[in-house]
């Protein structure tokens, strides 16, 4: 079975282990929803989902969503509201933990989703920050998910949208960001955490069928290993059989 | 008031529209493609995300300047468009003032509020506030913390579908609201479009559903079906494939001006564009399951 699994299954499996029960989650779209509604089935059924759109929910949405604002996700929330709501609750401290993806990251945690290229003439314009930013400054734990390709992970992006650890170290508090920052950033190849101290990238897992010289690559950074790197594990079977559930045509896991 | 005669009275060329503010829900697709179809030029579009609409203005010409969050097309990805007039100036070049959704929220409340600016603890550090017209950093006068001020922004009209209005401009609005409130009374004026007309004892009955006073309202236009393909919480669900097939449809420039004839310029009005959907792709999205809330008592 294992080597039936797609890249996506293994990233959704890894981003709802980042998701502890009790939590305040800031969901956002994508794998990070299915990855919410699978903790919510499975370790943690007590968190609560936070959708800047201004929703609040304590149960998952009783159908599968192609964004926050589908029907499905309005009924049966525990708070329905505005956007400044949803922002009060990242800005005060109270969001655990929150999700954004991005076409490219750098080695501290700085996430591009704005313009590839120089601003002003601009090669690819991406479509920009959505919430992410507000995210990536305010919650406690920032949970980042993106492709791994050689191109994306960067040395520096072209463009921080979305603030990391900025130069690394201490560099957050002196711009005036509140502590939080990247945990992990999830990628179709590995797990990353962040050092303590530098505020560095370091590989802690590589996914089923991959290495570290593989990672290694497609890393545009020199690749900094953690001592006890392991493989990811990988979906179990009932995480497997929840998440083709949530995502029954594989429309977020399996597409691309 | 038609929905041809509001725009043609409130939104001038040169206007700055706030436009999809709930976010993926209740977009009024209809203003937007009779923007187009009186072909306005020189637009401001200012919003948090936009599914698509944006998109459109844009790659009919409409547009001179986004002050957005984001720009694209949710369930589909980029916005063709958007990146056709951003890189290559087609068909015009626009100006864009990048916010997050958070930041834009705070420049409308500003506004709202007759104020020059709200503090922002997001976006500190980030490229977004460079050589931005609309932020610079600050320190907090109580605690010397780092902040951006964020200026604010009225728009001159703001456009809001709703579930249901009355003739004088009372109206409710339900599911998630996003920064609607904050745009409509940033807003030199607003521009309802309505599912459905109610009386004005019936929307009364509930005035906590409420978002701005009804004085404040320029125009209310009966417009079944305006948010098609996105949501109305209770009337009809979003039509997922109608955002794929124009993301493949407006790929090239030559697709995107078949495009708009097919569904903009070839068309009168909403009820001819309803009509062109096909009744069955309309129906089927309108098969709703029934979740009425509670009702409240106001006894007094």
């Amino acid at each position: 079975m294992p080597g039936d699994v797609a890249p996506g299954e293994v990233m959704v499996a890894a981003a709802a282990r980042e998701i502890h029960d009790g939590d305040v989650v800031f969901v956002g779209m994508r794998l990070p929803l299915i990855a919410f509604r699978l903790a919510k089935l499975t370790h943690a059924p007590r968190a609560y989902g936070v959708f800047e759109n201004g929703l609040v929910r304590g149960v998952p949405s009783p159908e599968a969503l192609f964004t926050m604002s589908d029907t499905p996700n309005v009924v049966g929330a525990h708070m329905c509201t505005r956007l400044a709501l949803a922002m009060a609750l990242l800005g005060r401290g109270r969001v655990d933990v929150g999700f954004i993806g991005g076409a490219e990251v750098d080695r501290f945690g700085n996430v591009n989703s704005s313009y590839i290229g120089p601003r002003e003439r601009t090669d690819v314009k991406l479509p920009g920050s959505g919430g992410a930013c507000d995210i990536a400054s305010l919650a406690k734990r920032l949970l980042i998910i993106m492709a791994h390709e050689r191109h994306r992970l960067k040395p520096a992006v072209d463009y921080i949208t979305s603030p990391g650890y900025l130069r690394g170290g201490d560099d957050r508090r002196a711009r005036g960001l509140p502590e939080g920052g990247p945990a992990a950033l999830i990628t179709t190849l590995g797990v990353f955490g962040f050092d303590s101290q530098t505020r560095e990238a370091v590989l802690r897992s590589y996914h089923v069928g991959g290495s570290i010289d593989h990672v290694r690559e497609q890393t545009g950074w020199p690749l900094r290993v953690s001592p006890d790197v392991r493989e990811t594990p990988p979906p179990t079977p009932e995480e497997l059989q929840l998440i083709r559930a949530l995502d029954p045509d594989g429309f977020w896991t399996r597409a691309g | 008031m038609s929905l041809a005669e509001a725009v043609r009275r409130f939104v001038p060329d040169g206007a700055s529209v706030a436009m999809g503010t709930c976010l993926e829900s209740m977009i009024p697709f209809a203003a937007g493609h009779e923007l187009i179809r009186q072909r306005r030029r020189d637009l401001t579009l200012i919003g948090p995300i936009s599914d698509i609409l944006f998109d459109q203005l844009i790659g009919a010409g409409c547009v001179a300047r986004i002050q957005a969050a984001w720009v694209g097309n949710v369930s589909a990805g980029l916005g063709h468009a958007y990146r056709r007039a951003a890189e290559g100036g087609q068909p015009r070049s626009i100006t864009v003032e990048d916010y997050s959704n958070y930041t834009i929220s705070l420049a409308l409340l500003a506004g709202a509020h007759g104020l020059p600016f709200m503090p922002s603890r997001s976006g500190a550090g980030s490229d977004m506030s460079r050589a931005h017209r609309g932020m610079i950093e600050m320190t907090s006068p109580f605690d010397g913390a780092k902040l951006l001020a964020v200026r604010a922004l009225r728009p001159d009209v703001a456009i809001v579908a709703v579930q249901r209005a009355d003739p004088e401009g009372g109206a409710h609005l339900w599911g998630n609201l996003g920064i609607t409130e904050e745009a409509g009374l940033a807003a030199e004026r607003i521009i309802l479009l309505a599912e459905d007309i109610a009386s004005e004892a019936m929307i009364r009955s509930d005035p906590n559903r409420v978002l701005f006073p009804a004085f404040l309202v320029d125009a209310v236009v009966h417009c079944p079906g305006a948010c098609h393909p996105s949501p109305v919480q209770g009337f009809y669900r979003r039509d997922h494939p109608f955002f794929a097939e124009y993301h493949a449809a407006t790929r090239t420039v030559d697709g995107m001006r078949a495009w708009l004839d097919q569904w903009i310029y070839g068309l009168p009005d909403r009820a001819a564009y309803l009509s062109a959907l096909g009744g069955d792709r309309w129906n089927r999205l309108r098969q709703l399951r029934p979740a009425p809330a509670a009702p409240v008592d106001y006894a007094w």
